[in-house]
């Protein structure tokens, strides 16, 4: 194999063969959550921090307890009510946690880069939990994860992710993941919100149309449409999108028999995913919560244990 | 005073000669040695350089840059001449502004200003500026550079007024609208990258309604000059090259880092980068040297735009745009095409031509001709180190390189404005 990435801020660098060794220990790892005392020690002694600059407390949970269950101590360092809101640059606030003996960093920002500066401030490990539109590939790799649970593989599949494919940082990280590992991905969603360039990237196709799109498809990825997208003119109304867009069984009737449903959330009930659909069989988007967790403490493993 | 510069050979020249400086102009070449006396160490003379866009951020922006910063900077870069844009704080629409930069900057003795005023009152593209006593003051163009002027109408009016005065206007020519809020290129690595891309068309489409703007007030006789500044997308040429064709007194300025770096530099995500107009693809950049070689293009500025190191390593959306690079744009063109423009057309686009552009008289090293000269040593290769800069912004893409054509003297009005230890 080639050498072991330092960092986890997108997947250049990542071969298959490392992705495939990442997801085949997040199946030890979810069996470690099965188990009544949920804790390994395999990060012990480690310090993990989780630099927010942009809220989520989902993702920001998922990673917390990943970590802990590694038995890492965790700070979390949060923008909105630190020294950041005091104009405190990022390169001053990660050269004073660095100071602290933080050992790991996980990132999430709002301006695409972020995640890579932070390496570069602190010289130690990062995962990226979301840079702006860019990347977050621990939410890519939960998705793999999920559809590999599912099919056995992820060679010859192809999933569908619809939505607004502009500022979504998770079909990004989609595109780039799943080819590398042998799946074929279509992004769908109006053309406003589809940019054209994305379909240079290998194993990728655009469309903006939805049936279409979830033809032969083995797994549908709704993405959630932010109100905002109204104020910025991409969109007539969001009752027209979810007319068009919107993953529903009418739409899914057309994929693959035994498709599978997944959303990165939070859900908009009844604007890209309909209820029922959510709700449906189909639908693994609890399994994805589940899975993330494992992805990411087996993410943790990979870039902290075993190192000098 | 008199000044003799000694072992210096014209361009193209392997003949070493001597020339004398007295009261600010050239006496003779070759003359019997008198005054103080400099030895050129066979470096190769020619009229100083003339940078018509640079942001040297006084008054109110002083912790990027300032005059005795911006203009030694300048000096050392064998710049004689800088036109400074007025986006400072105040802007500089104000009389009593200009004056106060060019008494300054005399006493500091180093290149010599010619501040660029506000075409509109604060810059908002709304009102015109009192373009009259702006240009009694000192200004030497118009500009809004820094903003867009988004009112075509406001535009027009300065184009008028200011061409009734037979000044210039440049333009910093993007459609807001468009741009949105783009930080690089747009195309497949803005979206591999994830970051808000600005389209090639905002600044095609802003440069094709200056142009009828133009076309419309020369079909009604008026004395009209319009410069686009730091040109930087293949189409926008073609645009400028057609108004060429059509007669149009229109002229455009292209930028050395437009020349030699592309939106690949972005996936290093480092903000150092981030400048407005974006950089662009290689076809872009191989199309604008297209331009300098077949004349469409008019001359070389730098828009040197400083800022602090703190406010370069912001993240790519925070960050403010602009390159600080004055002091080894020479080297920087001559190191990288030297060998594709020629020795005298390189000079030439930063000499003589930005003095047509402005309608200045053009410099030369005729005697009579003002002593405002520059010694470069062509050969000498030197790793760029930005600790040695002398403007604020101690950093630059170009850290590292092995550079040559490094000036060793600048000489301004006669008297020396840089000189290399």
């Amino acid at each position: 194999m080639t050498a072991r990435p330092r960092h986890l801020l997108d997947f250049e660098g990542w071969t298959p063969e490392r992705l495939t060794a990442l997801l085949d220990n997040a199946d030890t790892m979810n069996q470690v959550l099965e188990r009544p005392v949920k804790k390994v020690p395999a990060l012990q002694g480690l310090t993990v921090c989780t630099a927010f600059f942009e809220n989520s407390t989902r993702t920001r949970i998922s990673f917390e307890l990943a970590a802990r269950r590694m038995s890492a101590d965790v700070v979390s360092f949060a923008a909105g009510n630190s020294s950041v809101s005091k104009g405190e640059s990022l390169r001053d606030t990660i050269e004073v946690l660095t100071a602290y003996k933080v050992d790991a960093y996980i990132v999430r920002h709002a301006a695409a880069g972020a995640a890579h500066l932070v390496a570069r401030y602190s010289g130690k490990p990062v995962i990226n939990a979301g840079d702006g539109r860019r990347a977050h590939p621990t939410q890519a790799l939960l998705d793999a994860y999920t559809v590999r649970q599912e099919f056995g593989s992820l060679e010859g599949k192809t999933v569908a992710i619809i939505g607004d494919i502009r500022h979504s940082r998770v079909a990004r990280s989609n595109a780039e993941l799943l080819p590398k590992l042998g799946a074929k991905v279509v992004l769908c969603g109006p053309a406003t919100l589809l940019p054209a360039d994305l379909a240079a990237l290998p194993g990728v196709t655009l469309t903006t149309n939805p049936r279409e799109a979830v033809r032969g498809a083995h797994a549908v990825m709704a993405l959630r449409l932010q109100s905002e997208r109204m104020s910025g003119g991409y969109l007539g109304s969001l009752q027209e999108y979810a007319d068009v867009y919107q993953v529903n069984e009418r739409l899914l009737a057309g994929a693959e028999a035994g498709a599978i449903v997944l959303h990165p959330g939070p859900m908009n009930r009844d604007l890209e995913i309909s209820a029922d659909t959510a709700d449906s069989p189909r639908s693994r988007v609890l399994k994805q919560v589940e899975n993330g967790q494992a992805v990411r403490m087996s993410v943790l493993y990979h870039l902290l244990v075993g190192r000098e | 005073m008199t000044l003799t510069i000694t072992n210096i050979r014209r361009p193209n020249s392997n003949t070493l000669e001597s020339i004398t400086l007295e009261n600010g102009l050239i006496k003779g070449w070759n003359l019997p040695v008198e005054g103080e006396i400099i030895d050129g160490k066979g470096g190769t003379l020619a009229p100083a350089l003339i940078e018509l866009h640079a942001h040297l951020r006084e008054p109110g922006q002083t912790e990027k840059e300032d005059l005795a910063s911006g203009l030694a900077a300048a000096a050392a870069g064998g710049y004689g001449t800088v036109v400074s844009m007025p986006n400072t704080s105040p802007v500089v629409d104000d009389p009593a502004i200009v004056r106060s930069l060019i008494e300054k900057a005399n006493r500091l003795g180093f290149a010599r200003l010619r501040p660029a005023a506000a075409l509109t009152k604060g810059q908002t593209g709304e009102t015109l500026a009192e373009l009259t006593f702006l240009q009694e003051a000192g200004a030497a163009m118009f500009t809004d550079d820094g903003r867009t002027n988004e009112d075509a109408r406001v535009l027009r009016l300065g184009l008028e007024y200011a061409g009734s005065l037979g000044m210039v206007v440049s333009v910093h020519a993007e459609d807001a609208s468009l741009r949105a809020d783009g930080v690089m290129n747009e195309g497949a690595v803005s979206e591999a990258l994830g970051l808000p891309g600005n389209p090639a068309a905002a600044e095609a489409a802003r440069v094709a309604r200056d142009i009828e703007i133009v076309a419309g007030l020369q079909a009604q006789g008026r004395p009209v000059r319009l410069h686009v500044q730091h040109l930087s997308t293949a189409r926008t040429l073609d645009l400028v090259r057609e108004a060429k064709r059509r007669g149009l007194p229109v002229t455009c300025e292209v930028c050395p880092h437009h020349l030699t770096l592309t939106d690949e530099a972005m996936r290093s995500f480092d903000s150092i980068y981030k400048v407005a107009p974006p950089l662009r693809t290689q076809t872009d950049a191989e199309h604008l040297l297209r331009g300098l070689l077949d004349g469409s293009v008019d001359c070389i500025a730098t828009d040197h735009a400083p800022h602090t190191r703190a406010e370069k390593e912001r993240d790519l959306l925070t960050a403010p745009s602009g390159i600080a690079y004055i002091e080894l744009a020479f080297p920087l063109m001559w190191t990288r095409f030297g060998d594709v423009l020629g020795l005298e057309h390189l000079l030439d686009l930063m000499t003589q031509a930005p003095a047509r552009v402005m309608g200045w008289p053009e410099p030369s090293l005729d005697v009579g001709a003002p002593a405002d000269l520059t010694v470069f040593d062509l050969d000498t290769e030197r790793t760029v180190n930005p600790a040695e800069f002398k403007s604020k912004a101690k950093f630059t893409p170009w850290a590292g390189e092995s550079l040559r054509g490094w000036p060793t003297l600048t000489v301004v009005g006669g008297a020396v404005a840089y000189r290399r230890e």
